[in-house]
């Protein structure tokens, strides 16, 4: 049942992306939503897009795989696609096509509803490319790592890191547990798939009491063994895989130097996202 | 009911890096009045193949059919099969969840049986309470977390056997038991056996439990069943299962001893048994063939 959450879960394989540095894979998804929501017309986003197929391609993860973690969110997708088609209103009296009670929909809507859902699908399929070819616990390093400038406020890096990656360690222990605690209740007769949306979430009830316990549980145990293993923080800590910055993360980022040139130079040339209708209308 | 699986395959996460083959092809038959055991290593299938009869898991290959449900067929009316096919899981009292130990009980009765009142269900509810060992006055109105886990367990046993299943089946029931709770638990086991509960399947690690209980068992290995027979023949194997890296009976363990001596002893493996065959012994069998 939850086992096709594809969302962060890392995609085993031996690939120029995988091998990269997480701090380089970290900074590379930021720059790269930095470049979704600076594109403002679709010659931009032809660009993002772009520069997604060739990290896919080079990080040897089935299109397959990429694509079904949109599956989580293609709800909020189409719910918010809808309500821009619905309310967005246009300066331009002209290009309104349906008018009818709260409702206006123009060319513009149809355009900006376009538009917002290859945002959301480019922004969730580039993020899920770094959680595919990036181990949970290389993924907290980087982080770690990049966050060290704020040491000097004293802000706590480490024991941030650690419960970062307690948290991801701790995702599928707790979603095995799930996958046993309702099969045990479905044992005993309990119905998840049928009934309104009250009766599904009472129905829950039975699963995440026993869940909830067994965290608790669990975070005890973890807490005494690190105990036992004189765990104190960060101070004086090595690593057993230090990072480190290489030819591949150079690249990397001389590819997505271009992309956000390459993003910037078509908005200037092209103009806004509506510009478009001018060619049609 | 009568338990029939042919070729029965199982895939966990299909088409992924992570694909693993927990069944490859199961063929077994369960009768009607049988105290089954299963034996096999961690990931040798066994788990699955027990969530298979409780339609947890869907046939995805193959045919398992139970009494009259055709458990491949998707028009298999699953909820009342379950009603008559009890699954106690590995440490069932991870499932506990309700405010009292009645409510907890009866939880399973009310999604099987809603035609019955308040005073048929607390009835059913106590007899089940009762069944397993616990004093009805003492426990009901109790937290189930407030219990001893030996309580918890026999509460978390006592909501399953509930709605009288016909086959009941348990994931390792004794797992972190004392000795002497482990005794309890099977004579409970015996006690039900042969009444509303027809059949009884228990999946376990340990041998001695399978040799002291089981009317006939299975050997499970890498999705298949190697092994099937009386405990009595499987364990007279003790060779292939030592091979297959299980363990065997300390009643074997003592006949293998003894016949690497010469001397050679015919038993079923349980305790009574063996220590007759022993006795009797005694007088002739006793000295050692090379003397």
């Amino acid at each position: 049942m939850m086992n096709d959450v594809t969302f962060g879960q890392y995609y085993p394989a031996k690939s120029f992306v995988h091998s990269m540095d997480p701090r380089a894979k970290i900074v590379l998804s930021i720059a790269y939503i930095v470049a979704i929501f600076l594109a403002n017309n679709f010659f931009g986003l032809a660009a993002v897009t772009l520069f997604l197929v060739i990290a896919v391609a080079f990080s040897r993860v089935p299109a397959g795989s990429v694509l079904r973690s949109v599956k989580m969110i293609l709800f909020v997708i189409v719910f918010t696609a809808v309500l821009n088609l619905f309310f967005y209103s246009s300066s331009d009296e002209l290009h309104v096509l349906v008018k009818w009670w709260v409702i206006t929909i123009s060319w513009e809507s149809i355009i900006n509803m376009i538009f917002l859902a290859m945002r959301l699908f480019l922004l969730v399929l580039g993020t899920s490319v770094l959680t595919l070819t990036t181990t949970p616990v290389a993924l907290t390093d980087g982080i770690e790592s990049l966050l060290t400038p704020l040491k000097w406020i004293r802000f706590p890096v480490h024991e941030l890191a650690l419960i970062m990656s307690i948290a991801l360690r701790f995702i599928p222990t707790l979603i095995d547990e799930t996958n046993r605690i309702v099969s045990a209740q479905k044992a005993r007769g309990a119905n998840f798939e049928t009934g309104g949306l009250i009766k599904r979430a009472k129905a829950m009830i039975p699963v995440l009491v026993p869940l909830l316990v067994s965290a608790f549980r669990r975070a005890e145990d973890l807490g005494d063994a690190m105990d036992a293993r004189c765990y104190s923080g960060s101070k004086g800590r090595t690593k057993y895989k230090k990072l480190t910055f290489g030819w591949r993360d150079a690249i990397g980022l001389l590819l997505l130097a271009g992309l956000i040139t390459g993003v910037v130079f078509l908005n200037i040339y092209f103009g806004g996202k509506f510009a478009i209708l001018n060619y049609f209308l | 009911m009568r338990i029939v699986a042919k070729g029965l395959k199982y895939v966990y996460n299909p088409k992924s890096p992570f694909a693993s083959t927990a069944l490859d092809g199961v063929d077994i038959e369960i009768k009607e009045g049988e105290f089954f055991g299963i034996i096999g290593h961690t990931g040798s299938g066994k788990s699955t193949f027990v969530q298979h009869l409780n339609a947890l898991l869907k046939v995805s290959e193959g045919y398992l059919k139970i009494g009259e449900y055709d458990l491949a067929e998707k028009k298999c009316n699953f909820l009342e099969l379950r009603s008559k096919v009890g699954m106690v899981f590995q440490y069932p009292e991870y499932q506990l969840f309700a405010e009292t130990v009645e409510k907890d009980v009866a939880f399973g009765l009310k999604n099987f049986r809603k035609e019955l009142n308040e005073e048929e269900t607390r009835a059913a509810v106590k007899e089940a309470l009762e069944t397993v060992g616990l004093d009805w006055n003492a426990v009901k109105d109790a937290s189930p977390f407030e219990l001893s886990g030996g309580q918890k367990r026999r509460v978390a046993i006592a909501g399953v056997i509930v709605t009288k299943p016909e086959i009941l089946i348990l994931d390792e029931p004794a797992a972190g038991l004392d000795p002497l709770g482990k005794k309890e638990l099977m004579e409970l086991l015996h006690s039900i056996h042969g009444g509303w509960c027809k059949t009884i399947v228990i999946v376990s690690h340990d041998m001695d439990e399978i040799a002291e209980n089981c009317t006939r068992a299975a050997v499970f290995s890498a999705g298949k069943v190697v092994m099937e027979g009386k405990p009595s023949e499987i364990f007279s194997r003790a060779d292939e299962l030592l091979s297959l890296g299980l363990d065997i009976p300390v009643t074997a363990k003592c006949a293998r001893i003894l016949q690497s001596r010469g001397i050679k002893i015919g038993t079923d493996f349980t305790c009574d048994d063996f220590v007759k065959q022993v006795l009797a012994l005694r007088g002739k069998g006793g000295e050692r063939d090379d003397e």
